[in-house]
């Protein structure tokens, strides 16, 4: 800090070490998710928060940090799930190589979508993003020879993960749950880079007042595709995710179902905030967890309590306890 | 500073059978304020809109700094030398007020960087710094813009826009909402400005655009209708006909 007006003097915290734990974001998140399989009531339950935690931490980059309401996220989950799938059980490509080129061509698909949804706006970038995950889910359930059809993707099982000279045996559940959290923790790590970063303040500019950024310098289009290129790289991982640990990929994921289930999540944790996805997450699943317990239509029920939490706690579980304790933006 | 910065030559624009500007033909040079105006409906916004890339004209041709602007999408202008503010405040309101001027500097040189801090970056802090203060809000840097005074957020606007340092500043109404005092606190800041770039305005307020300009444009139905000093535009009498006649009161 060189002088009292920097904007550093801005961004830093009040003073105090809980100030300085909650600047460390993503340690925190981490640190949370890390004894999660013991707050909840079974492990199965933690490794979905964190897969699904991925997936709506990508789809929050597009909605809550950029304000694009996008009805297509389940493209990227699915998509990434399948390339993982088909590379491992296909190609009997190395698990962690298909991961890479799983999110490498998801990317691909996310810039393909985004070239012609990013040029729409409001409800129509709403619809078109709808459309174009249809078309892939389509494309899934005709493509059979590679997809498995309707009867989803099978026949690839990832029993061991090595890595670096580590090898760890991938069926324990201990084990997969770390695995996958060490996955979880490399997407946290880059979506917080996105966000500290200049173009982290591009997309917020572009929320804020979209004239104003085009009015000063930002090419908005373009910034719109990077952005929804990123969170879709970012949800796929959590496809890979989900493949490596169910050992099939159903078809149904690619489905808007599960694309509106995302946007549920995000908005029960917090759109805007780190770590809401994985409270929205959390929240979503344990209803579900619970609720399918007494009766098989749990959606009327889950479907009312998120009524309730538009209506009443617009900032989510997490912004509004953040809010609450006072926490600044820079912090969440 | 002299010569010609900004040219229009023949500019029109048509909107479906209505036409907003016809054949509007005018140079702007270097480093003096000049002042558009009309009645309401004559063009002025339109023509703005024009010069700052937001509207494409339907005919004519614009020049700045002798290189055609026509074509240019509207990001572009700003990375021409080109920044404006708006007739109704456009700001960013849940971004503090250094967070509002830090990203307008950052849009010339690291839009897309995703991999450096953005608070680390001192020659752009020092640059949102330098802008706020030349507006007088360097005490307000950690509050929302949004809580702001209607005032104020007029002043974080130009400073939006000056931060870019535009060699023509385009300033739509900058003083519309504002009571008395805060016009005056306003006419101050526009009078330092135009000490050290190229001021192009429109205002409604007549008295302080004959005292503050070196030169007006009247427009009238889409029409150029005048062109010259503050003083001939006074005594001319088409003007005083179509404009000033309604207007003297003002300001």
């Amino acid at each position: 800090m060189t002088s009292p007006s920097s904007g550093e003097a801005v961004a830093k915290p009040a003073s105090g070490s809980l100030s300085w734990l909650l600047e460390q974001r993503v340690l925190m998140s981490v640190a949370v998710l890390a004894v999660l399989p013991w707050l909840l009531p079974s492990q199965a339950l933690a490794v979905n928060v964190l897969i699904y935690g991925v997936v709506v931490m990508g789809y929050n980059l597009l909605f809550g940090y950029t304000g694009l309401l996008s009805f297509g996220q389940a493209a990227f989950f699915g998509a990434g799930a399948y390339f993982t799938g088909i590379a491992i059980g296909r190609y009997g490509v190395p698990w962690f190589l298909a991961v890479a080129i799983a999110v490498l061509l998801s990317t691909c698909l996310a810039a393909a979508i985004g070239i012609v949804s990013t040029r729409t706006r409001g409800i129509y970038f709403a619809m078109v993003t709808l459309a174009l995950a249809q078309l892939v889910y389509y494309v899934a359930l005709q493509a059979s020879s590679f997809t498995g059809g309707e009867n989803g993707l099978r026949g690839f099982t990832v029993d061991r993960i090595s890595l670096f000279g580590l090898s760890v045996n991938f069926l324990d559940p201990v084990n997969k749950y770390y695995v996958l959290m060490a996955l979880a923790a490399l997407a946290m790590w880059f979506q917080s880079r996105i966000l500290n970063s200049p173009f982290g303040a591009v997309i917020e500019a572009i929320r804020e007042n979209e004239q104003r950024a085009r009015a000063c310098g930002y090419n908005v289009e373009r910034s719109k595709l990077i952005v929804f290129m990123l969170s879709g790289a970012i949800s796929s991982l959590g496809g890979c995710m989900l493949a490596l640990h169910l050992s099939i990929v159903p078809l149904d994921i690619l489905h808007y179902q599960t694309s509106g289930m995302i946007v549920m999540m995000v908005l029960l944790g917090g759109a805007r905030s780190f770590f809401g996805p994985f409270v929205g997450a959390a929240t979503f699943l344990i209803l579900e967890d619970v609720i399918s317990v007494w009766t098989p239509h749990w959606q009327i029920f889950v479907g009312a309590i998120f009524v309730l939490f538009v209506l009443f706690l617009p900032k989510g579980i997490w912004g509004t306890l953040l809010d609450t304790l006072g926490i600044g933006k820079a912090r969440r | 500073m002299s010569g010609e910065l900004l040219r229009a030559d023949g500019i029109g624009k048509r909107f479906g059978g209505f036409t907003a500007l016809e054949d509007i033909t005018v140079s702007f040079a270097a480093g003096q304020l000049t002042s558009i105006i009309g009645p309401n409906g004559a063009g002025k916004s339109t023509f703005f809109n024009i010069l700052s890339g937001a509207l494409r004209p339907s005919s004519g041709r614009l020049h700045f700094r002798g290189r055609e602007l026509n074509g240019l999408p509207q990001h572009r202008f700003v990375h021409q030398g080109i920044s404006r503010s708006y007739q109704i405040t456009n700001i960013f309101p849940d971004l503090t007020v250094h967070e509002n001027v830090r990203v307008a500097a950052q849009a010339l040189t690291v839009s897309y960087d995703i991999w450096r801090n953005r608070a680390r970056l001192p020659e752009l802090n020092a640059k949102a710094d330098a802008a706020l203060d030349a507006v007088g809000l360097l005490g307000k840097l950690g509050e929302l813009a949004k809580f702001l005074s209607h005032g104020q957020q007029r002043a974080l606007e130009i400073a939006i826009a000056l931060v870019s340092e535009p060699e023509l500043l385009l300033l739509d109404e900058p003083t519309a909402g504002m009571g008395p005092e805060e016009t005056k606190d306003m006419v101050a800041l526009l009078e330092r400005l135009a000490d050290k770039r190229t001021v192009l305005l429109v205002e409604h307020k007549m008295k302080m655009v004959l005292g503050l300009s070196k030169r007006v444009v009247v427009l009238h139905h889409g029409r150029l209708l005048a062109d010259g000093a503050p003083d001939d535009i006074r005594s001319n009498p088409e003007v005083r006909r179509v404009y000033l006649g309604q207007s003297e009161g003002y300001g």
